[in-house]
């Protein structure tokens, strides 16, 4: 296949994930399948961080929560916009991001997954705080209206809701593509797989190590914000750590080192668990554990790995 | 002043929770280079095993070598099933079955023992505690039992040809097998061990906190935090750290930021700590491999 | 994902917003989820996660309606009980709720589970007019008839025990030093607010200790030693069972004995008073709606033997040891009541009248005496408690009842 061709693909797919659901989905379907792209986007940070960058962050929904309050105050303190906040949060989270990314280029490996790990537990605490209370609306959290389409669309607030956040997912996964296919991702690559060497050819490692997490941040938190905006709700108990670790299971079922990957992740902890919960209401958690353990041995790349070897394969059987 | 002595001899009887599961995160880590995150539950679900036996009938110590027994197995078995077929998978797709583990463990242990908060007995005699009230008598015999863990622990890495065996598997699979040291039966021991050790802090922490599923939960944060301050390469710096973890905690809360923000201090702490000291108070530098 | 035609999927999509009123009638009654033969009810409870120890409630739901099918059900229908896990989620339970209203079309939500759960899908369920039902949450807000029409209590909520609280250490100890430890979220927020409410601007100089723990942490021993090292003479404790038996303990272990308040969701004798000890427990003071399906002052109760059959016969391995059941049996027969009082007409506007019009009555497992009521001007089922203290082996319940 060959580049245009792809291209030509990606957009045709984009165009039937924009119209299919529109005609043939229910409300609750366009709902989850907005809650699919927020998630796309988040697993998309963490694929950066991690995949790409090669530094396990285990609190990537810190940054989710930040990109969603971010939206939330904004929109109900402020009176702004809905599309609005998103840039806002873009940009919070990436400050947060670059910030936390100056300690953790001095902590490798295991070190920088459990402080990241704690820093997720802190989040509900710090949300909670008195001091902050009059914007977080503390333990009670902050109701958010729906937004209507705008225009006049004859769109129901479902519909365009998914269509606004296909439309920014779209945009973000290209720029995350471009990202990754520029110095900035060769290089990080670079310094995943042979760090020093990297640092040899002079590749400056912290503060590429740092950029990552500050584009990770960047992606999770607008993933956020638009989760947020779906569900029309924050509180701190949506935050949990359970949240990071949903996060992190997307990543490693997508497939971590692929950006396609995370929109297979997102699909996966949208739907598994409604699918394990119908197997057995006595214990689902158990069966998505079964199930996440056979993801594992079976395609411990990843979805997006287990598709790319049977698409090679495929060619390889064409032109061979 | 009485105040802030009472605050630390809680903190430590505390902290020595943590301590004694950081410990075998220390143990499964040298063992296998792995941070288990199912460590927790697996340890929750051996203490059930325990209170099972205990309603069973068999004596308190009785029980408490049997589950040691189980547990070891347990981890053995676990090692050759799930985690082995994961040896040249990438290091992401281990996580991801110990996440799978954790989930399992919590809801199956919910499933067959009820969410119900059961107490647990202790062996150390529920007489009056002592220093006035501070610390009761198990919180004095598990100390003690930490302790002993910790020193076998370390004559084990340190003295014994096995452990040396052991740690050079996780560290160097390919030379250790080189020199004939038999890897996957080493990693499989590692897990055993680190089994067996948890179910010895379950059984020593659930005296405290009560028995549910849930009962590892908070417990594994302020462990992980432990073993993390102390270095993950030191047993002596896991307890160490986990009772640190205790003490600070309890300072923190009582009277610098409120309990509302308590663990929030105690982890920039252990940040700063790190920033300072990457490898932690004892832990030794990794060698990264090239 | 499911087929469906561009016209259901569009009308259905559209019911959260504006397009509704223009499809149908506002005045018509809605009939969803109601067939000759079935009546569809939906419920959300978490399964999985931390918080699934509430997962026997939605288990007992499914026995009792099964048990009220095989009795023959209602005016002659099924009830079809559809409840599905959001593991204490709020993304999950608006995703949940909207599956069980627009995919399963349920006639109504029955007892869903939480309070951020319930507050995230709050106005759908009103802007959608779906009665939203005896929610298995004590906060105070579900109480709101005239802003939320569709949403409906069940239990006396934790700020009115507070207050009752409140009352009765002014009374008893008119000069006290009072502690309060309380969990760091809504629920035990509602505590502070209750004994704020009584107290007014002296709360600061009463409460001169509050401290908070979260749901997470190992143990609140640090807690406990700081209240006492405060000096204080009363203690209440807003917490679930698991910490109020860790105060219990550490204050008697620590030899501090202040008249000791405990929030009522820990009254349970098996989760909270065994586990701390029986003796150390002594002169704990909480209040009760329900009877604990421990205490031996009950143990023959006709209420107690029918639940006990239930249970037996329906649900043969649950713990009857827990309280959650206990909770679900009585709830779940209000709903049976309602549907019973609903006739022949399950349309939601008219579940949703009979549900605010319940005349008062005794439902099985309350304390003697108490009631459940409603009317279109009080959505708080249950408004009652009365206050007991541990004795030896038994809650002794003391006072009268107490309404609110």
């Amino acid at each position: 296949m060959t580049q245009t061709n792809s291209r030509i693909l990606l957009v045709l797919f984009v165009a039937a994930a924009a119209v299919v659901p529109l005609l043939f989905a229910t409300g609750y379907q366009l709902f989850q399948l907005t809650l699919v792209v927020a998630y796309a986007l988040s697993v998309l940070g963490k694929n950066l961080v991690t995949g790409y960058g090669g530094q396990v962050s285990l609190g990537q929904g810190a940054f989710y929560a930040v990109g969603a309050y971010t939206a939330a105050i904004l929109m109900e303190h402020f009176n702004v916009p809905y599309w609005a906040t998103l840039p806002v949060a873009a940009i919070t989270t990436g400050i947060v991001g670059l910030a936390l990314g100056l300690p953790a280029l001095r902590l490798g490996g295991l070190y920088l997954a459990l402080v990241t790990f704690a820093l997720a537990v802190a989040v509900p605490q710090l949300l909670k705080y008195k001091l902050f209370e009059d914007w977080t609306g503390g333990v009670q959290g902050i109701v958010l209206m729906k937004p209507d389409a705008p225009f006049g669309l004859p769109l129901d607030n479902d519909q365009w809701l998914y269509l606004f956040t296909l439309a920014v997912g779209v945009v973000l996964f290209i720029a995350a593509t471009n990202l990754v296919r520029s110095r900035v991702g060769l290089a990080l690559m670079a310094i995943r797989d042979q760090p020093l060497a990297a640092e040899a050819m002079g590749v400056e490692l912290s503060r590429y190590k740092t950029l990552t997490f500050g584009f990770g941040a960047l992606f999770t938190g607008v993933g956020g914000a638009l989760g947020a905006i779906a569900v029309g709700f924050v509180s701190p108990d949506s935050f949990s750590i359970a949240l990071s670790l949903t996060l992190f299971v997307g990543m490693v079922i997508g497939g971590a080192a692929s950006i396609s990957g995370a929109v297979y992740g997102a699909l996966f902890i949208v739907f598994m668990p409604n699918f394990a919960e119908q197997i057995s209401k006595a214990v689902p958690g158990a069966i998505f554990g079964v199930i996440l353990i056979l993801f594992m041995f079976f395609a411990p790349g990843g979805i997006a790995s287990v598709l790319a070897t049977q698409l090679r394969r495929l060619r390889a059987a064409r032109t061979g | 002043m009485e105040g802030v002595l009472h605050q630390i001899i809680s903190g430590i009887a505390t902290g020595s929770i943590y301590a004694s599961i950081s410990l075998a995160l220390v143990m499964i880590f040298l063992a296998t280079h792995h941070i288990n995150f199912a460590q927790g539950e697996m340890a929750m679900f051996s203490t059930y095993i325990a209170l099972t036996l205990i309603q069973a009938g068999v004596p308190y110590w009785g029980a408490f070598v049997l589950t040691l027994v189980f547990s070891f197995v347990g981890g053995l078995v676990m090692q050759r099933t799930l985690l082995e077929p994961l040896a040249r998978a990438p290091v992401l797709a281990s996580v991801g079955a110990f996440l799978g583990l954790l989930l399992i463990f919590n809801n199956i242990a919910g499933w067959l023992f009820t969410y119900t908060l059961q107490p647990f007995p202790t062996p150390f005699g529920t007489g009056a505690p002592i220093l006035g009230g501070m610390l009761s008598r198990h919180e004095l015999g598990s100390t003690a039992v930490t302790l002993v863990v910790l020193t076998a622990v370390w004559a084990f890495f340190r003295y014994t040809k096995l452990g040396l065996a052991l740690r050079g598997a996780a560290y160097n699979p390919v030379s250790s097998r080189l020199v004939g040291v038999p890897v996957a039966r080493m990693l499989a021991l590692g897990w055993g061990l680190a089994a067996a050790i948890g179910a010895i802090a379950g059984m020593m922490v659930a005296p405290i906190v009560f028995l549910d599923p849930n009962m590892m939960g908070g417990v594994l944060l302020y462990a992980f935090a432990g073993a993390l301050l102390g270095g993950i390469t030191s047993p002596l710096g896991a307890v160490v750290g986990g009772v640190l973890m205790g003490v600070i905690e309890n300072i923190a809360g009582a009277y610098v930021v409120g309990t509302e923000l308590k663990l929030t201090t105690a982890l920039v702490i252990i940040v700063v700590v790190l920033v300072v000291k990457p490898t932690g108070l004892f832990g030794k530098a990794l060698a990264s491999r090239v | 994902m499911k087929r469906r035609t561009l016209l259901a999927g569009l009308g259905l999509a559209g019911a959260g917003g504006l397009a509704m009123p223009a499809i149908r009638p506002a005045s018509a009654a809605t009939l969803v989820g109601v067939t000759k033969t079935e009546i569809k009810i939906g419920h959300i409870v978490p399964y999985s996660g931390n918080a699934s120890s509430y997962g026997v409630g939605g288990r007992s739901h499914s026995a009792f309606f099964k048990r009220v099918n095989d009795m023959g059900g209602v005016a002659g229908r099924r009830i079809n009980f559809i409840s599905l896990d959001d593991g204490y989620n709020p993304a999950k339970t608006v995703e949940q709720a909207r599956r069980l209203v627009e995919q399963e079309q349920v006639a109504f939500l029955f007892n869903p589970l939480g309070t951020p759960t319930n507050t995230a899908i709050h106005r759908y369920m009103n802007q959608r007019k779906v009665p939203h039902l005896f929610l298995a949450t004590s906060a105070d807000k579900w109480g709101d008839y005239k802003a939320f029409p569709w949403t409906i209590g069940y239990a006396p909520s934790y700020r009115t025990e507070a207050q009752i609280y409140g009352k009765y250490i002014k009374e008893q100890r008119p000069n006290a030093k009072a502690a309060l430890i309380y969990q760091n979220d809504d629920f035990g927020k509602d505590y502070l607010h209750g004994l704020q409410d009584v107290y007014g601007k002296d709360f600061d100089k009463v409460f001169t200790k509050v401290v908070t723990y979260e749901a997470s942490d190992a143990t609140v021993d640090s807690q406990v030693v700081t209240m006492k090292d405060s000096g204080a003479d009363v203690l209440v404790t807003g917490a679930i069972p698991k910490f109020s038996a860790q105060v219990i303990r550490k204050a008697f272990d620590i030899g501090w004995k202040p008249l000791h308040i405990m929030s009522n969701v820990s009254a349970s004798i098996a989760s909270t008073i065994t586990p701390a000890g029986p003796e150390k427990a002594e002169g704990v003071i909480t209040s009760q709606y329900l009877t604990d399906p421990t205490d031996p002052d009950f143990k023959d109760s006709a209420d107690m033997k029918e639940w006990r059959e239930f249970m037996a016969k329906y649900l043969p391995d649950g713990d009857v040891t827990d309280a959650n059941y206990v909770y679900a049996y009585s709830v779940a027969t209000l709903m049976h009541i309602v549907l019973k009082q609903c006739g022949d007409d399950f349309s939601r506007e008219n579940v949703m009248k009979q549900a605010s019009n319940i005349k008062p009555v005794a439902l099985p497992l309350l304390l003697p005496g108490m009631t459940a009521a409603t009317t279109p001007t009080d959505f708080r089922p249950l408004k009652q408690l009365q206050l007991a203290r541990w004795k030896t082996n038994t809650w002794e319940r003391f006072g009268n009842i107490i309404g609110a």
